[in-house]
Order: C-alpha cells, then structure tokens, then sequence
C-alpha cells in the first residue's frame, strides 16, 4: 500500500485554446508523490506550475494523459473532498468572523454544530490563532488572514493540501515565520502538501521534493529529492547543504531558460 | 454630525437663489395688482410694463418688493408662504381631513410602499433568473431595458385603465406602476451583486464540491447585500415618482400628485407647491430609513459601509 503514489501524473498535456492560437500550458508532465511528501512546483510565471496544481484540485482538465489522486480521477477526488486547498489571497468572507469562515466548508459538506466548533478550535490552534474566532478579517493583520485561511483548508481533515502560492503577498519576515509555522503544522499532521512558489530559499527551506519547471511549453525540467532533515531551523538555510540544493533549484530554473 | 455645516451652506444657499429669484418672476403681477389698488407704478400701463424685464422693473419700483413675497397666487411663492402652507396642512388639519397634506402623503406613501415590495421582490427573482440562466440572460434582460425606455407618462394612463376595465381598483393599479418604475434597478444591482464574486472565490467553492444552491446562499446573496440596498435607494424613490404620476392624469382625488394638479389647475400654486415639498420629504425620509437599515445590516454582517 504505502508504494502506491498518492498523487500520480503520466504524460499530462493541457493545451488552452485562446484568440492567439493554442497555448501549451502543460507539456508531458510525469510525476509520483507520496503519502507525507511536501512538494514544491517552483519556475518563472507562465511554466505551468499553478495549472498543475489546479489540474491535481480537479478545476481543470487536462487535455489528454492520466492523473489520479487517491487512486481517484480528479474530479472524484475533489467530489470526496480529498484535498484542501489555500489561494494566494486569503479570499476570507468579510461578513463572517474567523470561526465562520472556518465553518464555512464544515456547513457545506454537512458536519454536526457540535463536531463543527471542535475542529474550529483544533484548526485554530493548529495554525497559531486561538481566541481569534469571534474576530471579522479586517480585524485581522494580512499574514493572520492566510493562516485563518490555512485553517480552513484543514478543517475537514482532508489528507492533501494544496497550496498555490499561499504566502507570495506577504513580507518576507512574516512569510519566514509562516514557513516555519507550515514546516511545523506538516510535521503534526503528516499531510500530503503541493506548494507552488517562485521563492527558491522558500522552495528547499519547505520541501521533501522540489519540482523545477520552466515555461513554453509548460514542463518539468528536474525533479530533486531534498537531503535536508525534517528538523528545519531556519539556520539550515546558511549550511552548504541548503545552498547546494538551491544552486541546483537555480541551475534547474536558468536550463529551463535557454530553451526560449 | 460633521455634515451638519455643509448641508445647511447648500440649504442656505438655495434658499438665497429662491428669495431673490421671488422678486422678478411675481414682479409684473404685482405691479397690476398694487396698480388697481391705487398705488403707483412706473411704466403705468401693463403692457408697456411687459416690456421692462422683472429686474429693472423692481429696480423701478423698490416699493413694489415687499408686495411680491405675499402675493395670492404667485408665480413663485416664497419660502414662508410655502412652508406656513405646510404648517397649515401637516400640523393644522386633522390627519382624516381631505385637506390635509399627512392624508395624501398617505394616500401616495401607501401604493409606494407595496409597489416597492413588488417591485423588489420581483427584481430579486428576475436576477437571480438572470444569474443562474443562460436563456433568461438573453432574454429577459433586453426587455427589462426595453421596459424603461418608455415614458411613464404615457404608459400609466394605460396601466390605469386596462386594469379598471379589469375591474381593479384602488391601490393596487397605482402600486403596479410604482413597481415597474422600481424593479428595474434592483434586477441591475442584484445582477451586478450576485455575479461579484470573483474566480477564486468560485473556485474555493468548487474544491468543496459545492452545489449551485449553496453557493447562492453561502457566497452569491450575501456579496450581492451591499448592491441590493443601492438598489434599493433608487427604487424606493423611483417607487414614489411612479405612484406620483399615476395620480396626475388618472383624475385621482387624493395624493401627492392629485394635490400638485390641483394647484395647477385651479391657480393655487403655493397648494402644488406644498405638495411638492411634501413628496421631497417624504422621498428623503425613505432613503433615510433605507440608509438606516443598510447601516445596520452591513455592521451587523461584519462589514464597514465604504
């Protein structure tokens, strides 16, 4: 059981039809990811790594080859509700309050009040913002704002979460605390993570496994396995281990250039 | 509370405009009236005056100026006649007297108020329709537009009549055409108010596999809330003129509009012009109420009025 993937991509092509004529968003794109893996999809804009992590959430369709998550299509997947996913924007609702918006998926997909103010409080605590449940978003500061989004993506205890650039619009002091914070949160509740950024220190600072990829036609360039422990201080990112792997991540991101 | 200052420049200042514009437009009636009372006047002849403009004839005859702000029947009264005609007909009379301005204004408030209800309602539905269905789109958009492009006017005297010889009667002919004027805004912003949302909004629905039902409730109504009460301000007030002008040509004996009419018809203008002062009023205190209500509504939804 534990050898079958838990997200499996074989030879995945998305071609967008649009006035200019056909643009290749995703181009034989090959990958396994296992139960636990935290995977970072990093490359310049355009390279396809948000429309691969959209075709994992089943919000778009491939044009042809194969993908499963969970040993479901997609579409199955994101039916059984099998994953979670953080926008780049917060997207909180401004007429509910923190724990509202927590609720909020809890509501849709039919959870009891009583198991539903629970998790609220697990989730909450998970992601550092106890207490905040009464608070509306404008109360709340941007990088708390992502965190209560964070939470709500956990809230139904899907065991995948997919995050498209969740921490891109945020200042660098408060996205390192955020990454510590998420390094922390995976370790507790050993969830499968897809993380799409365009940080390389955020990329080997986060990952077990670092997808590089590289645009016209959206492709993978290189796949790394990261060497770092799961222990992570931040201070791991001054050993020449991390900039090793970060010299690969670039070496990676500037062979994809010359393709252009 | 700091809008006070304001406000009362903007009202002094037409109420300026309006003291001094009384003297050139009632002058000439003045001057014939002050003329058979025995007084003097330069030129002394109605239709030499005729050629001398309002100004230079009051110039002429500063002692004429007085005479204007307490004319009968002016061309345009003045402020203090207007509004002791309303002391008189909202606070003077018995609210059951035919002459009492509180009787009419419910005359005409009543009919507004269904005639918006309906026209809400039925700018809701329409919208959501609107929303949620590609045909109703094409369809019922076109003539929702199409609807507003035809004058009032001509159209309530229509309205009045086919559902009289329907055998309706009362309030409810009078409230239709309030609702035809107020639908129409609602369907805007309520289209514009569901359709708010944006993509990821949408799509953080979609990833919990949320049906159309939910998201109406869940995400579309309550982003439409801040554009339903625009919306609302406008109907409100396009509710008031529609039952105004469906009691101008209908012979209506009571309202606003049968008021104003009057006035016009019998040479009262103070009386029109009470009147219209009256469905101002009563216009600004509905807005008001609205504005109350979306104050509250959107505090109480967590979100801070823009």
């Amino acid at each position: 059981m534990t050898q079958n993937p838990t997200i499996e991509a074989k030879g995945l092509h998305l071609t967008f039809e649009t006035n200019d004529g056909p643009v290749h968003a995703l181009q034989d794109v090959n990958l396994k990811i296992n139960k636990g893996d935290f995977v970072s999809f990093i490359g310049p804009s355009g390279c396809g790594k948000t429309t691969f992590l959209r075709c994992i959430a089943g919000l778009e369709a491939p044009t042809s080859g194969e993908i499963s998550v969970n040993g479901m299509t997609p579409d199955e997947a994101r039916r059984a509700r099998a994953y979670g996913y953080v926008f780049q924007a917060a997207g909180l609702y401004p007429w509910r309050t923190i724990g509202g918006n927590i609720r909020l998926p809890l509501e849709i997909m039919g959870f009891s009040k009583s198991d539903m103010s629970e998790r609220v409080d697990r989730v909450l605590d998970l992601v550092d913002l106890s207490g905040f449940d009464k608070k509306f978003p404008w109360q709340l500061s941007g990088g708390m704002q992502q965190r209560a989004s964070i939470a709500r993506a956990l809230a139904f205890d899907a065991d995948i979460l997919l995050m498209d650039e969740p921490f891109g619009a945020l200042d660098e002091i408060v996205r390192d605390h955020l990454n510590e914070q998420l390094l922390q949160l995976w370790a507790r509740t050993q969830k499968t993570i897809g993380f799409v950024t365009h940080s390389i220190p955020e990329a080997v600072y986060l990952s077990t496994k670092i997808v590089v990829m590289s645009p016209r036609p959206g492709r993978i360039s290189d796949v790394i396995e990261s060497t770092l422990p799961k222990e992570r201080p931040l201070e791991i990112r001054d050993s020449p281990e991390f900039i090793a792997i970060a010299q690969r991540v670039r070496d990676g991101l500037r062979a994809g250039h010359a393709h252009v | 509370m700091k809008s006070i200052l304001p406000v009362l420049t903007v009202i002094a200042a037409v109420l300026l405009i309006w003291i001094v514009a009384v003297v050139p437009m009632n002058v000439h009636l003045t001057a014939d009236q002050a003329q058979r009372d025995g007084a003097v006047v330069m030129p002394d002849t109605s239709i030499a005056r005729k050629e001398v403009s309002g100004v230079a004839l009051a110039l002429e005859n500063p002692h004429l100026i007085p005479l204007t702000y307490v004319g009968k029947r002016p061309n345009l009264p003045s402020p203090h006649q207007v509004s002791a005609e309303m002391f008189n007909t909202i606070l003077g009379k018995k609210i059951t007297s035919k002459r009492s301005l509180v009787y009419h204004g419910w005359v005409t408030l009543a009919p507004t108020l269904l005639g918006f209800a309906i026209g809400t309602l039925l700018g809701v539905l329409l919208a959501v329709g609107i929303v949620f269905s590609r045909v109703m789109d094409k369809s019922v958009m076109p003539w929702a537009i199409v609807s507003q492009t035809i004058p009032i006017l001509a159209l309530a005297p229509m309205i009045i009549v086919v559902l009289g010889a329907a055998g309706i009667h009362g309030i409810l002919p009078k409230s239709v055409i309030a609702a035809y004027l107020s639908f129409f805004p609602v369907v805007v912003g309520m289209v514009k108010g569901l359709r708010s949302p944006d993509h990821m909004q949408l799509d953080l629905l979609r990833t919990y596999s949320t049906n159309n039902i939910q998201g109406f409730w869940k995400l579309r109504l309550p982003s439409s809330t801040p554009y339903l009460f625009a919306s609302l301000k406008i109907g409100i007030s396009a509710s008031l003129i529609g039952t105004i002008v469906a009691e101008l040509p209908t012979g209506a004996k009571a309202g606003f509009g049968a008021r104003m009419l009057v006035g016009d018809q019998y040479g009262q203008p103070i009386l029109s012009w009470a009147a219209l002062f009256a469905a101002a009023l009563t216009a600004a205190a509905l807005v008001g109420m609205i504005s109350l209500i979306e104050r509250g509504t959107l505090r109480k939804m967590g979100m801070k009025l823009a």
